[in-house]
């Protein structure tokens, strides 16, 4: 296992070299100077290049490359034109929020699309597994956003249940008003993620039920009951935790429409603000930031992978 | 030997006849495929002839008519500058279609490019592959968004960025094909027959991974037509007055109250393509891939 832990970091090396350069680039793909282009059209000569000097960028790339990278090192990962504090303390402020969304999505994803995945492996061909695979398709069809629009007119503008948007933290509204505020995008992002969900666990949980061992268990005359509880639903757990991991990652990602739509100050709306206001440092961090937690929770699920399955360890 | 010759050339057109029958009465067959492509047919049709069938100019403004519900005089209603949603609407059909169509290409293009060198050439593997690992480690709406507002909004640059977004994905199944095809001992033949690289490369291993390859670019032509939406409607898309059902969206969002017109007929077009594109990929994978037959 250590050997296969060993090969897993140091195949890591290359793409963060790769996402680092990628991300470093962002900045200078802008046509011209990048500091004119954060300034804006009313900036003077002189201010851009005041601000070219102050941020270094008439160094050449590599120089430029290397300050910024040791920098990430040292934890310094640039600063705002806008907000005021260092940058982790600005991100720090902004995933709270989006935090609170990922989970809420993820558990609301979870209770829908296990159960029903597990039906629709279980009754195989027959009618629930159509209807389900179906709703599976069209919730994968459908933009979270354009599901987070519909949920507005339906819940908020014509039926007055639930507020339109804004958001509440906990600490000052206390639970109930803060799940309130919360509900219908967590409802919007976690269905979307239940139709993919529900897919990958009906695969996983047809793989295991069409293994050897559990037809072993039939023939001998274990009851139905106990060869899905005690064989198959404990063995398809491995890939459902697998399916909740992704489920995360891409969550964290995709908050950033929902939160536009319903006006969560996490972190897609401060990467949004920050595009609109060409702040182009704040969002060199929040891709940053985003890409290192993807590639951790990828690491974790082959390393966990790599525990459960000696095949994969041992490159098989 | 010249009539030996005809008769070969013969045979092999008559098998080419017999498959390419056989290729169609499956995806007849397949109802899956039929509905998929008839969406997208349908869409396509609809942007290619958008001047002839939308009522009216999608620009033009008559303010006296803003936000008119839908009815006799406006089939989809009247946007905030009384502009006809139904015109719109089918004019934003030919965005999505042109974003889909060259984002699906050229990721294939490009994809296929990269995914066959890498397969065929061990020393570009590493590279290019790490490379490609890097990318998609980047989310890709994230990226998208990065990527837009360093290059600006506009058309092209929307396609650029998907562009980039995509490959990596098609390069790493156009690969993956690649390399159980490069085993296969035609190809071991064909280089003890002394053939060329690059007639190895596209004239036999690129032939037999299309269907993977197809399949994966019907997938990013209907994820690029989400993330084109989700772009325009966070205003970092496709620049405004130009119709696109993301910017139609983002309109209909700031009068949502009243205006609901403005986000139910461009969401359900959108959900519309990309349910067809969905629909037209599973059913291509079931009847492409032997391994669901």
């Amino acid at each position: 296992m250590r050997k296969y832990i060993i090969k897993r970091l140091l195949t890591l090396i290359p793409v963060l070299f790769v996402v680092s350069i990628a991300i470093f680039l962002l900045i200078h793909l802008t046509p011209g100077n990048p500091a004119a282009a954060m300034l804006g059209d009313l900036a003077t000569p002189e201010a851009i290049a005041r601000l070219s000097e102050s941020l270094g960028f008439n160094d050449p790339l590599p120089v430029q490359y290397f300050r910024w990278l040791s920098g990430v090192f040292r934890g310094n990962l640039g600063t705002s034109l806008f907000i005021k504090g260092s940058m982790i303390q600005i991100l720090r402020n902004h995933l709270v929020p989006t935090l609170q969304l990922t989970s809420y999505s993820i558990l609301i994803a979870t209770l829908i699309a296990v159960p029903l995945g597990i039906l629709a492996a279980v009754k195989r061909g027959r009618m629930p597994d159509q209807v389900i695979s179906m709703f599976s398709i069209v919730g994968i069809s459908l933009p979270s956003f354009l599901l987070g629009l519909g949920l507005i007119l339906l819940l908020s503008v014509k039926l007055g249940l639930l507020p339109s948007s804004g958001y509440h933290p906990i600490s000052e509204v206390g639970w109930a008003t803060h799940l309130r505020y919360m509900a219908m995008p967590s409802i919007a992002l976690g269905s979307i993620e239940a139709a993919l969900m529900i897919r990958m666990t009906r695969s996983s949980m047809l793989e295991i039920l069409g293994s050897d061992y559990i037809r072993m268990a039939k023939a001998k005359g274990v009851p139905r009951f106990k060869i899905f509880m005690k064989h198959a639903l404990r063995n398809a757990l491995i890939g459902i935790v697998t399916v909740v991991g992704l489920a995360f990652m891409s969550l964290l990602a995709g908050a950033t429409v929902t939160e536009s739509i319903f006006n969560i100050p996490g972190i897609g709306k401060l990467t949004l603000n920050s595009v609109m206001r060409r702040d182009y440092q704040v969002i060199q961090a929040v891709v940053l930031m985003v890409s290192l937690t993807n590639v951790l929770i990828t690491l974790i699920i082959d390393l966990i992978y790599g525990l459960i399955d000696p095949r994969v360890r041992l490159g098989q | 030997m010249e009539l030996q010759m005809e008769q070969m050339n013969e045979i092999k057109r008559a098998l080419q006849r017999e498959q390419r029958q056989l290729m169609l009465r499956k995806f007849f067959r397949n109802k899956l495929a039929v509905i998929g492509s008839s969406i997208v047919l349908t869409l396509v049709l609809v942007a290619i002839f958008a001047d002839v069938i939308a009522p009216q100019d999608p620009l033009d403004m008559v303010v006296r008519d803003r936000l008119t519900p839908p009815g006799s005089k406006y089939l989809f209603g009247a946007d905030t500058f009384g502009r006809d949603v139904l015109s719109r609407v089918i004019h934003g059909a030919r965005v999505s279609m042109l974003v889909g169509t060259c984002v699906g290409l050229s990721s294939m293009v490009f994809g296929m490019l990269i995914g066959l060198y890498a397969c065929y050439y061990s020393f570009l593997d590493n590279v290019l592959m790490r490379i490609c690992d890097g990318l998609s480690a980047i989310p890709s709406t994230l990226l998208a968004i990065a990527l837009m507002a360093v290059l600006g909004s506009t058309a092209t640059n929307v396609i650029v960025a998907m562009s980039i977004v995509y490959v990596p994905r098609m390069a790493r199944v156009s690969r993956a094909a690649a390399m159980v095809v490069k085993e296969q001992t035609y190809i071991e033949a064909m280089r003890a027959t002394g053939a060329s690289d690059s007639r190895i490369i596209w004239r036999h291993i690129a032939p037999n991974i299309l269907s993977p390859v197809i399949v994966q670019a019907s997938y990013n032509f209907a994820n690029s037509i989400i993330t084109e939406a989700a772009l325009s409607f966070l205003g970092v898309g496709i620049p405004v007055p130009q119709p696109s059902w993301g910017n139609i969206l983002n309109e209909g969002k700031s009068v949502i109250t009243t205006g609901w017109w403005l986000i139910v007929f461009p969401g359900a077009a959108t959900a519309l393509a990309v349910l067809g594109l969905n629909i037209l990929g599973d059913g291509l994978r079931d009847m492409l891939d032997p391994h669901t037959n």
